[in-house]
């Protein structure tokens, strides 16, 4: 059943550096990125979870910046730093501060959306070291986790970024219902 | 032991009124030996069909239930690791094999013998029976809430116990001394008198040769040291760096990748279909008719419809192949049916009473009615729900020389390894399943179908295949969460006291109790008609209690605001009878401060559900302005009886609370042409950071028989929500989701 395969017709090389590896990779250059990773690159810890950019599980970071692998052609990143969930820790022995508070929170339930929502919440913190709330939001809300860990995330993420628990917008709840 | 009953066990809870309380038979002789060689490595000694020591003294729990986000393992490895007295930081644990020697005899013990009495010399008996009962079930099920409560009470707290006793007993015939000066303490045994101390792991091999007790003492609360304490998920440390091993992770070497399309109508097949443009895409190896395959279990039969496979060398190239392919789909006599069409049946059958069937009826409902001062009534609805796990159905096969070898995620792995050997024509024994760490569950995992399409794929092509589902298979192809229409009239007396309660409602599914009311009201007619559809059933996250708590929490708030009264205050009158339930409630309005008024534009909702063998009551608050509706926080309760695991516990709540809300404001599966119209998160969408409130779990360890906890977050959410919504607007949603019903979210 299995045919002749015939050479790809864009069989030309596509080099990416992922994790700090340079990767040079003869695959179809319209391949979303987040196949190659999974396929050709066996780095399986960023996820498939939607296919069109609704979810986050798929997310990764190019030159820094958080982006969705599944709706990103590898020709789009061909020369560019890629760096996945496996990528993330400054060494082996050493976690990233938010993969510490992820367990300090014990974040994960099922844990499939988690290498998607730390890499999210890594790109907010690379250039915001005190999120707000709504800073939160606005960089986490492409994250979706059904198990629905969003108040442990929110706190991992403040504790990673060392900013206090205490929030003013609940404070001033707190004020509300106190004062009617 | 003197003579013990299996009812004094069940009744005394975990916290029992001082004596002691004693475990439940093992099994009839030592099944180690024979079970050894799928479990044991190395160094390792199985003692027990759910615990092995290794020479370096760690104990490794054997859990018969697959973990999809609830932390099932830490959960029952305290409670095993507890009772064995073991240092918790040499405590492992790991998945049973899907096979028939760990099936879960511990959760058809509970389920099938609950409140049976037994003296102890038949116990032994019994548990054979029931061995062979649960190898003949495939029992080895995630779901029910049943994990804690049933293995956990019945499997892993006696187990670890017995083995303590093993251990004992073989010290003390080593160092020759009695017994009960044997002590044992964080996996080490001690003889106080002769200054002696040896690791657990000294006597394994000594234990191993001996029978476990027919009845081994189980701890009191008061000695409980790891139950009931907060530790550590031991799975999450994979879940934060990529390493944890979901199915779609599988690698094998010359695997190919598969995508499938089913019959968008349900009940449809394949009229043709045009491979020729599939052929051209690079990549692509073959186009797969994947025949229609039958399957029986304990919950009765079901046909999975015939589907069509593009295999290829990634799974881009499978689904640009899919993309491409042109499949006429089989016209069925479903085609014309639409959510109008069968909320039009619904209407219809509620109306006639059609083969209604009552699940209670007290007093006189139709004197009530008559004498009351004055009738409510209301009519309720909820759609069709999917339960899109984060992880889309996929599973891995490879079959060689007659030999099937599958790696999913499921809710039940011996089952589907019946299913797979099945539909391949093979022999039970010549199929492996490797269950891996699911990414959601929340009851879809339990069908097979997605399992048998990749065995029937590898088969076929003769190498292994990843099949992998588009998100929108997933959500086309779904076991959904029925629509039902809910129909309900209460008299109320001139004082506001409510008289009558009436309520039909559409189709009886599980659990049975799901629609009854825990309130004290003197004349009730509870029942269902049937109003069958062709959209497949599916079990979802709480099951029936997810729509009925919507329900009946809803009517129940509406009448007591005819009766002028607060909604909070009406249900307290009315639950004098149910301390735990009452208890459970007034905790929620106080940690709430449900007394203190809110703000114009805010409100605030209460809601009370039962399910599982646990009371839980949420209060919601809400911020409603200009449409704008923001869930702003939940206080909930929880009465498990005893919290095994209390921030697991808290978790499963926020994380029941999350999946009601999603559904709440959001999930509507609808149905145009015999098919469902929706298809990914942009049509189908969850709640997200921006949306979520803040969350506050409170436990109550009232000593009771023990709940679960996976599920009864769920069931209260949607109606404390609504309440809420009523409270701060006026307005009373009678249908959800409470996005159609014109607020912003």
């Amino acid at each position: 059943m299995i045919k002749n395969q015939t050479t790809l017709r864009e069989s030309k090389m596509t080099a990416i550096t992922v994790n700090g590896i340079e990767q040079k990779l003869q695959v179809d250059p319209a391949t979303p990125l987040l196949w190659v990773l999974r396929e050709q690159l066996e780095l399986t810890g960023t996820k498939f979870g939607c296919g069109m950019a609704q979810c986050g599980a798929c997310t990764v970071h190019v030159n820094g910046t958080a982006i969705r692998s599944c709706v990103t052609p590898l020709a789009a990143v061909a020369g560019q730093q890629i760096t996945t969930i496996e990528g993330l820790a400054p060494s082996a022995d050493e976690p990233h501060p938010l993969q510490k508070a992820w367990i300090d929170e014990q974040v994960p339930q099922c844990g499939y959306c988690q290498s998607g929502q730390l890499m999210s919440a890594a790109a907010l913190l690379a250039t915001n070291s005190s999120p707000s709330d709504d800073d939160i939001n606005d960089a986490m809300s492409g994250n979706i986790c059904r198990c629905g860990m969003y108040g442990r995330i929110r706190k991992a993420i403040k504790s990673a970024a060392g900013v206090q628990q205490f929030d003013p917008a609940l404070a001033a709840l707190a004020k509300e219902i106190n004062h009617g | 032991m003197g003579k013990w009953t299996r009812r004094a066990f069940i009744s005394a809870g975990v916290i029992a009124g001082g004596g002691l309380i004693v475990g439940v038979a093992i099994r009839p002789g030592q099944r180690a030996a024979e079970l050894s060689k799928h479990v044991a490595g190395d160094g390792e000694t199985l003692l027990h069909t759910w615990l092995k020591l290794d020479t370096n003294n760690v104990v490794t729990a054997i859990i018969p239930h697959a973990e999809m986000g609830q932390g099932v393992g830490t959960a029952l490895a305290q409670m095993l690791a507890d009772e064995l007295d073991a240092d918790w930081d040499l405590v492992k644990f790991e998945e049973a094999p899907a096979l028939g020697g760990f099936a879960n005899y511990p959760m058809g013990e509970a389920i099938l013998l609950a409140g049976a009495e037994f003296p102890d010399f038949v116990l032994p008996t019994v548990e054979g029976a029931l061995i062979r009962t649960a190898q003949a079930l495939d029992l080895q099920i995630t779901g029910g809430s049943l994990s804690v409560r049933t293995t956990g009470a019945y499997g892993m707290r006696v187990a670890g116990a017995a083995v303590k006793e093993m251990l004992k007993a073989a010290a003390a015939a080593a160092w020759q001394v009695p017994v009960d000066q044997v002590l044992a303490k964080d996996s080490q045994l001690f003889h106080e008198a002769s200054g002696r101390i040896q690791p657990y792991s000294f006597f394994a091999e000594a234990a191993g040769e001996m029978m476990p007790p027919v009845s081994p003492i189980l701890k009191s609360v008061d000695q409980f040291k790891i139950m009931g304490r907060h530790v550590e998920r031991h799975d999450l440390p994979s879940k934060v760096d990529g390493t944890a091993l979901f199915a779609l992770d599988v690698r094998l070497p010359n695997m190919l990748y598969a995508t499938v399309n089913r019959a968008p109508t349900f009940g449809g097949g394949i009229a043709s279909v045009d491979e020729t443009r599939t052929r051209a895409v690079d990549g692509v190896v073959d186009v797969v008719k994947l025949p229609s395959v039958e399957v029986s279990s304990m919950f009765g039969g079901f046909t999975y419809a015939e589907s069509v496979a593009v295999v290829a060398k990634g799974y881009w190239s499978a689904k640009q192949g899919m993309d491409a392919l042109r499949i006429e789909w089989r016209n069925t006599a479903n085609d014309g049916v639409s959510s109008d069409t069968i909320f039009a049946q619904f209407d219809q059958d509620i109306s006639s009473a059609f083969e209604r069937e009552a699940d209670v009826v007290r007093g006189d409902v139709a004197a009530a009615m008559v004498n009351a001062d004055k009738v409510i009534e209301a009519d309720y609805r909820v759609p069709f729900l999917a339960h899109t796990c984060m992880e889309p159905l996929n599973a891995t096969a490879m079959v060689n020389n007659g030999h099937c070898e599958v790696w999913v995620g499921c809710q039940s792995p011996l089952s589907f390894r019946r299913s797979v050997a099945d539909a391949l024509g093979f022999d039970i024994e010549n199929v492996t399943l490797h269950n891996c760490f699911m990414g959601g569950g929340f009851g879809r995992k339990s069908r097979p179908d997605y399992a048998i399409q990749a065995a029937q794929l590898a088969a076929s092509l003769g190498r292994p295949v990843q099949l992998i589902w588009t998100r929108e298979e997933d959500v086309r192809q779904d076991f959904y969460r029925p629509a039902v229409q809910s129909r309900f009239r209460a008299a109320l007396a001139s004082n506001g006291d409510i008289t009558a309660w009436e309520n039909t409602y559409v189709d009886k599914h599980e659990p049975y109790e799901a629609p009854l009311i825990p309130y004290s009201i003197g004349a009730q007619d509870i029942g269902h008609v049937r109003s069958p559809t062709h959209i497949p059933f599916g079990a979802w996250r709480s099951v029936s209690h997810s729509q009925q708590g919507f329900f009946t929490e809803s009517f129940l708030d509406e009448v007591a605001v005819a009766a002028g009264q607060d909604p909070y205050q009406y249900r307290v009158e009315r639950l004098q009878h149910l301390p735990r339930e009452l208890a459970v409630l007034k905790k929620a309005a106080k940690e709430a401060q449900w007394h203190i008024p809110l703000a114009a534009g805010r409100g605030r909702g209460i809601s009370l559900q039962s399910s599982f063998g646990s009371v839980v009551a949420e209060v919601v608050e809400v911020t409603v302005n200009n449409g704008n509706l923001s869930v702003d926080r939940v206080v909930a309760v929880i009465d498990a009886g005893f919290a095994i695991s209390p921030d697991g516990m808290r978790a499963q709540i926020e994380s029941g609370i999350i999946y009601g809300l999603s559904a709440a404001i959001h999930g509507e599966i609808t149905i145009r042409n015999g098919a469902v119209v929706q298809s990914n998160f942009h049509d189908y969408p969850s709640v997200r950071m921006s949306e979520a409130p803040l969350i506050e779990t409170h436990i109550i360890n009232s000593g009771e028989p023990m709940g679960g906890a996976g599920e009864p977050g769920t069931p209260p959410i949607a109606s404390a929500l609504t309440n809420a919504i009523y409270n701060a607007t006026g307005e009373r949603i009678r249908q959800l989701p409470i996005k159609n019903a014109g607020f912003n979210v």
